[in-house]
């Protein structure tokens, strides 16, 4: 079985977000740039599906700058086995994303695709649910858990209400959550290794594809900020302070 | 202009997040039809009905549709397009499973968990898990949105739409549903809770998180919620889980115990209209959005605010 898995390259989730002041956006100038957390737990499931002898090769897909060139060392130092970077400099919207991960597809055919659920810069949630419907693939979304067996993939997804498990045909979109796995930091050795793995150099003209964005940016701001209140001495003090606000 | 609205509920009662849903799409205008897709789902039908401003409710009943599983969803909902500038869905796991599989299909770029409109090509939305807010113009023909529903009030009832049944493909499609744990409880839905109490990886462990914080929310009738290192150590089941990845929550009173406040949790709770912290660490960050903060070693503090209410 061979997986694709698309990786984005991201502010890292450890960096304070600072909003430019002329409100066109976040500011990311000199700032660490690194995997895309919820892609890292999508390498992380497809290299044990490879390790578990279930996948033959794991293969990851970047859309974005040269510099994400180092966001699919990071993949291929985890464990997959060759990467693609489609160099794009402009931002590619979701849509357009998945459009061009479809023709990936098309040319690698692989049996799973497994995505991040979202990307902590946008928070759109939206790429591999769009991959689905192009390709008419079923998609188990927002995965704690993934078996592929025999053509077919049982994924159990975090809902609202709890877990629900749904049986997918392959082949199927799978979108990883936080709780599928805790992925590993590459070794050194491994490190050493990914640098000699290859990766195919491609721009989005090689697929033919209109990935012109939809929106427009009017302006990004700085949330509302909360003041702070007051602090309490005891419990008593607490519950005489709710009551006269009546919130018990 | 019209625009249809995708309701969320489990064949037995509609979610709140769908009559706030429906205030949105009053918002951006036009008139707004509520689908109900399900299966023996004619109580949610009539209740859809009953939301105010509704034009119609379109009810489609169908195995297919019991889980409301986004390979029918989209087969059913894409063809209906047809007759609508805008759909709007809640940005619940139903929501966010089914929209951008019809944004695709239909060639248009979804606006994801706005919280604002702007006229009818203008939205805003949280990025960076809340951390910037962007106002977005879309240049496609039809807008695909979900809604975050703390940010819209609920529209009211009373209202006496017509339910008009549609045509439901009924597949095969490529996936099925196979089984669910879903956690059932007295206790409010964390969504819709007035109030929540909530606990942080300080409580320990599972017993004491239950031993502590249930009796809490039973005293107050408030949904028990968690931060996300809690629900990380196993002390909370995932469903309970506040946060930017988790669930946003903006209740009227939110008593965060044992939690530090990471913005992550924050982003989660922050529009709530009083917030409550007590943790033993004076410096945690919580402690920036809570309106009353009380230093005090949870163990103590809890059962004696148990006591005290």
């Amino acid at each position: 079985m061979k997986v694709l898995v698309p990786v984005k390259r991201v502010i890292d989730y450890n960096v304070k977000v600072r909003v430019k002041s002329d409100q066109t956006g976040v500011d990311l100038a000199n700032v660490k740039m690194s995997m895309n957390p919820f892609d890292e737990i999508s390498v992380e499931e497809a290299v044990r599906m490879k390790e578990a002898g279930t996948a033959t090769e794991v293969i990851a897909v970047s859309i974005g700058p040269q510099q994400a060139q180092e966001t699919i060392r990071t993949a291929l130092a985890m464990g997959a086995d060759r990467g693609i970077l489609i160099k794009s400099d402009d931002d590619v919207e979701p849509l357009g994303v998945a459009k061009l991960l479809a023709k990936v597809v098309e040319e690698e055919s692989p049996d799973l695709v497994i995505l991040g659920k979202q990307a902590i810069d946008d928070d759109s949630n939206q790429t591999g649910q769009m991959l689905g419907a192009l390709l008419g693939w079923p998609q188990g979304t927002f995965a704690s858990e993934v078996k592929a067996e025999g053509g077919k993939v049982s994924v159990t997804r975090e809902v609202d209400g709890g877990l629900q498990t749904v049986s997918l045909d392959g082949p199927a979109i799978v979108t990883t959550d936080l709780r599928l796995n805790e992925p590993r930091y590459a070794s050194l050795p491994n490190i050493m290794k990914a640098k000699k793995k290859p990766i195919d150099m491609k721009e989005p003209g090689d697929y033919g594809v209109d990935i012109s964005p939809r929106l427009t940016v009017v302006k990004v701001t700085e949330p509302p900020v909360r003041e702070a209140g007051e602090k309490v001495e005891d419990v008593a003090t607490l519950v005489e302070k709710l009551k006269s606000a009546g919130a018990v | 202009m019209a625009v249809l609205v995708i309701a969320d509920h489990d064949n037995a009662s509609l979610s709140d997040a769908t009559a706030k849903t429906v205030s949105a799409a009053k918002t951006f205008g036009g008139d707004v039809d509520v689908l109900v897709a399900g299966k023996g789902a004619g109580d949610v039908a009539a209740a859809a009905a009953g939301i105010d401003g509704v034009r119609k409710v379109l009810h489609a009943d169908g195995d297919a549709y019991e889980k409301q599983l986004a390979e029918a969803m989209e087969a059913l909902i894409v063809p209906l397009m047809d007759g609508y500038d805008a759909l709007f869905a809640p940005a619940t796991t139903m929501g966010k499973n089914v929209t951008p599989r019809i944004a695709a299909k239909l060639d248009v770029m979804q606006l994801s968990d706005i919280i604002g409109i702007e006229g009818q090509d203008t939205f805003v939305r949280p990025i960076y898990a809340g951390n910037a807010i962007m106002t977005v113009k879309s240049a496609d023909a039809k807008k695909v949105v979900t809604v975050r529903g703390t940010a819209f009030e609920a529209a009211g009832s009373g209202g006496s739409a017509a339910v008009e049944a549609v045509d439901a493909p009924a597949g095969p499609f490529k996936s099925a549903f196979v089984s669910e744990e879903i956690v059932e409880s007295d206790r409010p839905e964390l969504t819709a809770a007035k109030r929540i109490v909530s606990g942080g990886r300080a409580l320990g462990s599972a017993e004491e998180f239950e031993r502590l914080m249930n009796p809490l929310a039973d005293k107050l009738g408030a949904a028990v919620g968690a931060s996300r290192a809690a629900v990380d150590a196993g002390y909370a089941p995932n469903d309970y889980q506040v946060g930017q990845t988790g669930k946003i929550v903006a209740p009227e009173l939110y008593i965060a115990v044992g939690i530090s406040g990471a913005i992550q949790h924050l982003a989660g709770m922050k529009d709530s209209k009083i917030i409550v912290a007590i943790n033993k660490d004076e410096e945690a960050p919580i402690f920036q959005v809570a309106d009353y903060g009380l230093v005090a070693d949870l163990f103590n503090a809890v059962p004696e605010l148990t006591d005290a209410l």
